[in-house]
């Protein structure tokens, strides 16, 4: 526990050191996350389209 | 109009590419970047201790410095596909310029977060104007002008030509920022990994420090591939729209 302690401090530092390693995380979750929920809509918006109009074939 | 729809029918090739590509590029990116997360900030050595050396922020570099590699990288791409666009007419080049673009933004960003709070405890600042950071800060407008450019106009045709000569005009900021530490009096530390003489850096946190920047490179791929996908799907849509309203 008294090691687990001193590596959250990071030396006196964590108050610079986690927000950076959190930033990072949260953004590329995110950017990752938009990305996929992007492709899923508009993927699903072509299949629709494709359907109706009976016009579907790429991969 | 039917220019467009020729080089909608390339795009299939991309598709059954990326779609088999996809799982790849994601495990490997997963592996990498926990690999060497744990590896860089939990069991590597922390540098030198303060004020001589970083002590433990240096773990900040473990994600700063892909941030940074990946900010150049993914706009060496942006403007690669641009030059296959506007010189060679390739079909996808629009495309994948358009899906980099806000993922490179994104590394930029995160490179000059990062970088903040690592130089506010390094350096006593959070913002300096010296060679490299202001460069980088460039690079990050860059990204934002060719991500408005590309939507600024009706014509996505027109955003797309506008938004790829500013990529390509832009690239003279890549050796200006590589360089910025070596050319000017920065505060910013002086090339550690590309030199001459070899990397500057302790082996045991260049280990770690490549799996970054190679799961960076991953994760890149996976998101600009999915980026592409949407992409590629949002343009046959239009397409579609476009001929059912002409019918």
């Amino acid at each position: 526990m008294d090691g687990l302690a001193k590596f959250l401090d990071m030396g006196g530092y964590a108050a610079y050191v986690w927000p950076a390693l959190g930033l990072t995380v949260a953004v590329l979750a995110g950017l990752l996350i938009a990305s996929v929920k992007s492709a899923r809509r508009r993927e699903a918006e072509l299949a629709r389209l494709e359907a109706e109009t009976g016009r579907g074939d790429e991969g | 109009m039917s220019a467009r729809l020729h080089a909608l029918a390339n795009p299939a090739r991309f598709l059954r590419f990326s779609r088999r590509a996809l799982p790849w590029t994601a495990w490997i990116a997963t592996i990498c970047i926990v690999a060497g997360a744990v590896w860089g900030i939990v069991f590597a050595p922390p540098g030198a201790t303060p004020p001589e050396g970083q002590g433990e922020t240096v773990r900040i570099m473990y994600v700063h410095v892909p941030s940074a590699w990946m900010a150049l990288f993914v706009y060496a791409c942006v403007a690669a596909a641009s030059a296959g666009a506007l010189i060679w007419r390739h079909p996808l080049g629009h495309v994948l310029a358009r899906a980099a673009s806000p993922i490179g933004a994104c590394f930029a960003l995160l490179t000059l977060a990062t970088g903040s709070l690592w130089g506010a405890k390094m350096w006593g600042a959070w913002w300096v104007w010296d060679a490299r950071l202001t460069s980088v800060l460039i690079l990050f407008f860059l990204y934002l002008g060719h991500i408005a450019l590309t939507n600024a106009f009706d014509d996505p045709a027109r955003g797309a030509r506008a938004a790829a000569i500013l990529a390509l005009v832009g690239v003279v900021n890549l050796p200006i920022i590589k360089f910025s530490v070596d050319w000017w009096n920065t505060l910013h530390q002086p090339a550690s990994i590309i030199k001459r003489t070899g990397p500057a850096i302790d082996a045991a946190m260049l280990m770690p420090l490549f799996l970054m920047i190679l799961g960076f490179t991953f994760y890149y791929f996976t998101v600009w591939l999915l980026r592409a996908r949407a992409e590629l799907a949002a343009l046959r849509t239009r397409a579609l729209k476009l001929r059912l309203l002409a019918a």
